[in-house]
């Protein structure tokens, strides 16, 4: 393999494992700068990977190779329905953030089994025929040398996730939207006094996490496990919030952050056709993305500093 | 002068079931005046406002703005009449900038996106206008308390407000800073905005008022042209009994040394250096004040002092024994009573009882406790003899301490601790949020100890309260000391150049009195 080409393959499958984590994370920096915590993204991930297979093997006949696109949408609409879950235990009935977010990662994956129990009779469902696969960008594939790197043979849904987190960012940062969802995450009391909703800008807050770590367990589901498990959201979702941590509750930083897990992700994966590092035991490369996610967690969760109210409750005086 | 009334409130009646927490006010506010609204605290002066701003609704009576009955059912109806609230704890986002504060809520924008260069020219103008100065793009986390003070006007004059209501604004402030105060609400006044300034401070009255309203129990007690009132018949009239205004303070007599802090060096709770190599005695009989802005290791030396807080380097001696980082109750025990800053946090446990609160320091002792058992019959005569002595206004003893009202709380920490006859008395802001009865009263207990010989550190944000009471004045910036001068010669300019870090020119005084 040359050098090109080894690279290649390094950047489409760091690609295609960011692809979730990206858009998980997302929605929990949309989440936290709104105030509220949410380490129910795990779970939401498993709701959205869940819809989407079922999705996918029921209409694949109809829709085609537009399938795994629509099952995206399907698990991010049933993610925001599992998030109003967490939104209504926080925001209205003031629960610990915390707490809530553990009942949603309690509840998502049995639940899951469950109905796949109920509709398929065994554990998992079956195999997807309609998955992402690779897809050669018209125009950029053209490009000598970087075409080749990073267009040809790679991950679409990576790249609508890079053209989404520039979206966010600008909504967050540059919006009025933005500005005022940020302030309840700083000082919800200040917001209040000021006429803005409080309640209503965290229930966008959630409600978009909801919506992106849906999206992103579909495209977890669709593109890398193929069909539904148990075993098939292990964690991915905490990596998405270490990533948020990591990227100080900014859009870019948690996509750069992103990135980075899914490289390392991708490494367990390709790691035996890479020069050098096939000699090291599969079991250290496959521990590798949750070890590196401590030690960034333990490295920067003290230095970085969160939305100054994320996490507590607003109790409106009156 | 009679100018144009702006706002008149006739007969206002507020009912908390069967509370009348305002009792027929009335109050009348002229276009470009200033007027103050005094009153103890609990007398109704934030149920009125709150009235005015729209967030409580009168049980009964009249209020009119320009002239026409209105009716403020919430605040988006007051702020559209133009009145607008600074509030006293300010409702900044630390991580925003200046400008992003100001315009939350009220944002300039084209299309979605927000209009950030419209908007700086918008609080610019302002704040030319109003000789606001601020720095638009500055994050509030980095701008002083003063400043932020003037973020919180620019809020209220960018929605267009012309009636401003003041909810204690000096609190926070240095001398200094009160004195540029006092001009920009004069300026404001004379761009013909109209004031109103909550307030139990009385010099201030004096300074910018043209009128002041005093409440006292819900009840209207007159409106009076400030300068044609003393301070103490103001002061009367709103505690409703004959005030001391001048403490009598006896000769000093002194001891010897109860507590000597050498070189001390205590972290905050981020790992920097709050107290950076603090010495300082005092002797029996002696009240040291420690005036400083706060924030500038008052908090951690008095951690450091009683046990709380580890001390990194130095040492702390009381009644010549070390007690270095030794135990809380070992220090305690060896003779410090403190009354901490927050009464509610550290004080009292406010859903425990008077009489339990009464013996938190002594419970494990005779009689309270028998080899483990408590003895709640004496706790209970305990209680009932301190309520007595130290005038704890509280219908039983059984009452949870959460329900006294702020006074009476700090009557119930001053009773615990000096009941037990220490010989070192740490007072930190101990009339904080008190009115002027509940001062009179704690300032007269603590010079009571000190006639009795004992030695006490007083902290304090209260210039005034730091030189009625001190024998010293130790000035604290920046965690080191920055004078120590003696009340009788001194000012609060001087006191306030030195809490801003401006040393002395020549430091013979420091070594001479330390």
């Amino acid at each position: 393999m040359n050098f090109e080409s080894l690279l290649a393959l390094i950047v489409s499958s760091t690609l295609v494992y960011s692809a979730p984590l990206i858009l998980t994370s997302l929605g929990g920096v949309y989440s936290e700068n709104s105030g509220i915590v949410n380490i129910g993204l795990e779970g939401i991930m498993t709701v959205g990977a869940f819809t989407s297979i079922i999705f996918n093997l029921t209409f694949a006949h109809a829709f085609g190779s537009a399938t795994p696109w629509i099952g995206a949408l399907v698990g991010a609409i049933f993610g925001s329905i599992f998030s109003l879950l967490h939104a209504f235990a926080t925001i209205n009935l003031r629960a610990d953030h915390i707490i809530s977010g553990t009942v949603l990662n309690l509840l998502a994956p049995p639940l899951g089994v469950f109905l796949i129990k109920a509709i398929y009779e065994k554990g998992q469902t079956p195999n997807i025929t309609a998955n992402f696969g690779y897809t050669n960008i018209p125009g950029l594939a053209n490009i000598p040398v970087i075409g080749k790197i990073f267009f040809t043979n790679t991950s679409a849904p990576a790249w609508w996730a890079i053209i989404i987190t520039i979206f966010l960012w600008w909504v967050l940062y540059k919006t009025r939207l933005g500005l005022r969802l940020r302030s309840t995450g700083e000082n919800p009391q200040a917001a209040d006094t000021l006429g803005i909703n409080v309640y209503k800008m965290r229930y966008i807050g959630v409600l978009t996490s909801g919506f992106m770590a849906g999206l992103g367990g579909a495209v977890f589901a669709q593109s890398i496990s193929g069909n539904f498990s148990i075993s098939t959201i292990v964690g991915q979702g905490f990596m998405a919030l270490a990533a948020v941590i990591f990227g100080k509750w900014n859009p870019i930083g948690a996509m750069l952050s992103s990135l980075f897990f899914g490289f390392a992700q991708s490494l367990s994966i390709i790691g035996n056709q890479l020069p050098g590092i096939a000699k090291i035991p599969t079991v250290y490369m496959q521990i590798a993305p949750y070890v590196i996610t401590i030690v960034v967690l333990v490295l920067f969760l003290g230095k970085s500093v969160a939305p100054a109210a994320d996490g507590v409750n607003y109790i409106k005086s009156k | 002068m009679e100018q144009k009334t702006i706002i008149e409130m006739n007969h206002i009646v507020k009912d908390f079931n069967g509370f009348k927490a305002n009792n027929d006010i009335n109050l009348k506010l002229a276009k470009g005046e200033i007027l103050a609204l005094l009153g103890e605290n609990g007398a109704g002066k934030s149920t009125l406002m709150s009235i005015l701003s729209g967030l409580l609704e009168p049980t009964s009576g009249e209020i009119k703005v320009n002239g026409k009955p209105v009716k403020i059912a919430n605040p988006t109806v007051a702020k559209e009449l133009g009145i607008g609230m600074v509030h006293q704890h300010f409702m900044l986002a630390h991580s925003f900038t200046v400008l992003e504060n100001i315009i939350l809520g009220h944002e300039t924008t084209k299309g979605p996106m927000l209009d950030i260069k419209k908007a700086r020219e918008k609080v610019l103008a302002l704040s030319q206008r109003y000789h606001l100065t601020i720095n638009p793009d500055e994050k509030v986390a980095n701008i002083t308390v003063a400043q932020q003070q003037r973020v919180e006007i620019l809020k209220v004059l960018y929605r267009g407000a012309n009636i401003l209501i003041f909810d204690e604004p000096t609190a926070v402030l240095t001398p200094q800073e009160i004195t540029e105060f006092m001009h920009i609400l004069k300026g404001l006044a004379h761009e013909g905005k109209s004031i109103i300034l909550i307030t139990h401070k009385l010099d201030e009255i004096k300074q910018v008022a043209d009128e002041v309203t005093i409440i006292r129990a819900g009840k209207d007690v007159g409106t009076y042209q400030v300068r044609e009132i003393s301070d103490q018949r103001m002061a009367e009239l709103m505690v409703g009994h004959a005030v001391q205004m001048k403490l009598t303070k006896k000769a000093e007599h002194l001891g010897s040394n109860v507590l000597q802090v050498k070189d001390l060096q205590v972290k905050e709770s981020r790992g920097n250096l709050a107290v950076k190599g603090l010495s300082f005695s005092i002797r029996a009989g002696e009240i040291l004040g420690i005036a400083g802005i706060d924030g500038n290791g008052q908090d951690e030396l008095v951690e450091a002092i009683t046990g709380l807080r580890h001390v990194d380097q130095g040492s702390v001696i009381i009644k010549g024994q070390d007690m270095t980082n030794k135990p809380t109750r070992r220090i305690t025990e060896q003779g410090v009573a403190s009354i901490p800053a927050d009464r509610q946090k550290y004080g009292l446990i406010l859903q425990m009882s008077v009489a339990d609160n009464l013996v938190l320091q002594s419970y494990y002792h005779q009689p309270f406790s028998h080899h483990g058992i408590i003895n709640f019959a004496a706790i209970k005569k305990h209680a009932q003899a301190a309520i007595k002595k130290f005038d704890i206004r509280t219908p039983n003893s059984n009452l949870v301490a959460g329900e006294l009202s702020g006074g009476n709380q700090q009557k119930v920490i001053i009773a615990r601790e000096l009941e037990r006859n220490s010989d070192l008395i740490i007072a930190f802001q101990p009339t904080r949020g008190l009115d002027v009865g509940a001062i009179e009263y704690i300032h007269k207990q603590l010079l009571k100890e000190r006639a009795a010989g004992k030695a006490i550190l007083l902290v304090s944000y209260e210039l005034s309260e730091i030189m009625q009471l001190s024998d010293r004045i130790l000035v604290l910036h920046n965690g080191q000391k920055s004078g120590v001068v003696k009340p009788h010669e001194t000012n609060e300019t001087e006191l306030g150049l030195l809490m801003t870090g401006v040393k002395k020119e020549g430091t013979k005084l420091d070594q001479s009195l330390s």
